[in-house]
């Protein structure tokens, strides 16, 4: 249906605050997108200013080809899902559905089949007369659904639609999302500060931090090569073991001195990183080859079920290792983390990748 | 109050009870004033029951005409009193509910002094520039006018002020959905934020409307001609001091069918009153 483009946008509020600082995003036809960041990166700014809420400081958003900067979100052709919902309180669901298309002058009877084919999609047939205070937030999240569904918009955007939600509902939902998403085939522009939202949904990841983009990539690309310490501490639950590294060689003396086997030409790089689940325990003297040993002292283990998170202190730092199932240490224990060679990420003084 | 003592319950009744018999009697003693003859009230004692002039004494005020406010009937009071009062509580309404949607949804130049002139506007009472106000009526000839009655009384700072404070608590991003639904601003007036405000609108306008009826000192400066008098005014004119004439059968049967509209609107309205008054609607 259409693609959005996004060229070096910026937005600087009247105060000289600059929110987003120059962000290039290309979303091809029928993708979803998904912004994600802590919270005052800049992407919800960014997402007003493609549904045209916000005006553009400078660059271009192009929908379809067609820069959209000077036109109004009426024109764009774009549906957008609140945070909050934004049901209209006084109006029952099928009002709530029917009024964007009332207001671009459907036809009554093509306005009717819309909604109610609309409503079954999304199983809210029977409430098509209740108004917004007589139903769940599941509910008033499958109207607000419906409401940008039934417009049949070039583009979807979504304002952490899910994040009023219970932890349940919101699984079901990120589902449904995820389905509709692909049987409408609408390109989809989605921000959420949750990561696990962020990489299930999306077929596009943004990671954005201070108005700027860290990375952008499919999701298990940027999960498996974190562009930045940035990325690789919000992406992934828990998040990655970060070392710094100091000492006279840079890249292979820890913080409290261990002098550890470098790879070769990561001189440069001043963090060491590697996931919870790429590392596992040893209570084993001698550190296998080709791998990464750190004599590590266990402070508390958080069993989750299928897995266990041991919290460990090592190098001076706190560190997460994940093994499955129940874990055989318990706090107080000293054993070491061994983490394969090849599963370790570098990171310089910027706190860029090297690789 | 759960469990109390029925001692208690029959103490709290009789306080109760007092105190409506205290705010009823007048009331009830001008009633019965009004359905006697004129000789009876100058006559003391008045009699505690009501007489059998109730028909006579209502049809005489409300259709015959009374001699001492220049043979008007109070038919034509009442016609003057409702016209006044509806139009200054549907023009503060809607003078003010449009002030308080520039000010609260739109951005201009000078969008707060003018917020400010108006809360300023608060502390001016129409007593302090009645007289310049007067000489303007008097220049643009709307002396003995319903718009001279009710023009100058329309303008409301206070219910800008409460609009504003309602359309305050309207979220963002229901303006952004309407937006995004392509409702323009008048849409977004009528279609979304007129709704949401019926039970402001309908406090207001019984708080209004009361201020209306009961407007004494305006009508009376600008009205001259009997015929475009208030209940009010010609309720003070009919009262002589001088004369022992006074129709005081007929001034209780004003005074009477002079409470009976607000008593009418307070009844009617009392849902939406106080629907308008504990809750919002969002």
């Amino acid at each position: 249906m259409a693609t959005v483009d996004l060229k070096d946008v910026k937005k600087i509020y009247p105060g000289g605050v600059e929110a987003v600082k120059g962000v290039s995003i290309a979303i091809p036809d029928k993708e979803l997108c998904v912004l994600v960041g802590p919270s005052g990166c800049g992407k919800s700014t960014l997402l007003r200013m493609i549904a045209g809420l916000e005006t553009i400081s400078a660059g271009t958003v192009a929908i379809d080809g067609k820069v959209v900067n000077a036109i109004g979100p009426t024109e764009r052709d774009i549906a957008m899902v609140f945070q909050n919902y934004a049901l209209y309180p006084h109006m029952k669901v099928y009002d709530n559905m029917a009024y964007g298309l009332r207001n671009r002058g459907t036809p009554k009877d093509e306005i009717d089949s819309r909604v109610r084919s609309t409503a079954k999609v999304l199983e809210l047939s029977g409430l098509l007369d209740r108004r917004p205070r007589e139903l769940s937030g599941g509910q008033r999240q499958r109207v607000a659904m419906g409401r940008a569904i039934v417009r049949n918009p070039k583009v979807f955007l979504f304002d952490e639609p899910l994040s009023n939600l219970d932890a349940k509902l919101r699984g079901q939902m990120r589902v449904e999302i995820k389905n509709l998403q692909r049987s409408l085939g609408v390109t989809s522009v989605y921000v959420t500060h949750d990561q696990l939202e962020a990489m299930t949904l999306a077929d596009i990841l943004v990671v954005m931090n201070a108005g700027l983009v860290e990375q952008i990539g499919a999701p298990l690309d940027v999960y498996e090569k974190p562009a930045s310490t940035f990325v690789a501490s919000f992406i992934g639950a828990p998040p990655m073991n970060l070392l710094a590294l100091t000492g006279a060689s840079p890249g292979s003396v820890l913080a409290d001195g261990m002098v550890i086997g470098s790879a070769p030409g990561q001189s440069k790089a001043v963090t060491l990183g590697f996931r919870p689940e790429d590392a596992d325990i040893t209570f084993a003297a001698e550190a296998p080859a080709g791998a990464l040993a750190l004599p590590a002292t266990v402070e508390a283990v958080e069993p989750v079920g299928a897995e266990s998170f041991l919290h460990c202190a090592a190098a001076g730092s706190r560190i997460v290792v994940r093994v499955s199932g129940r874990a055989s240490a318990k706090p107080g224990d000293q054993l070491r983390v061994v983490a394969r060679s090849e599963k370790l990420h570098w990171f310089d003084q910027a706190g860029k990748r090297v690789d | 109050m759960i469990g109390q003592s029925p001692l208690r319950t029959v103490i709290a009744h009789a306080v109760l009870i007092l105190g409506i018999l205290i705010v009823v009697f007048p009331i009830y003693y001008t009633f019965v004033a009004s359905t006697h003859t004129l000789q009876t009230i100058l006559r003391p004692p008045l009699p505690l029951l009501p007489g059998d002039q109730l028909w006579n004494n209502y049809s005489e005020a409300l259709f015959g005409g009374i001699g001492r406010i220049g043979g008007i009937s109070v038919g034509r009071l009442l016609l003057n009193t409702t016209i006044m009062a509806l139009g200054v509580a549907v023009g503060k309404i809607f003078i003010s509910i449009l002030s308080a949607y520039a000010i609260v949804f739109f951005r201009f130049p000078l969008r707060m002094t003018f917020f400010w002139l108006i809360f300023i506007t608060l502390m001016l009472p129409v007593e302090v520039r009645i007289l310049p106000t007067y000489k303007v009526m008097v220049d643009l000839g709307m002396i003995d006018t319903y718009a001279g009655l009710i023009i100058p009384l329309i303008a409301s700072a206070t219910a800008t002020l409460l609009f504003r404070q309602f359309f305050m608590t309207i979220p963002g991003e229901l303006v952004e959905a309407a937006r995004v639904d392509g409702a323009g601003p008048w849409r977004f007036f009528f279609d979304i934020l007129v709704p949401l405000s019926r039970t402001n609108i309908a406090a207001l306008f019984v708080i209004l409307f009361i201020y209306g009826w009961t407007q004494y000192l305006w009508p009376l400066l600008v009205t001259n001609s009997n015929d475009m008098n208030t209940i009010v005014i010609a309720l003070r004119k009919m009262v002589s001091f001088a004369d022992a004439d006074t129709q005081w059968h007929l001034v209780m049967v004003t005074a009477m069918l002079a409470i009976v509209p607000p008593i009418l609107v307070v009844v009617l309205m009392q849902r939406w009153f106080v629907r308008g008054l504990v809750e919002s609607e969002k």
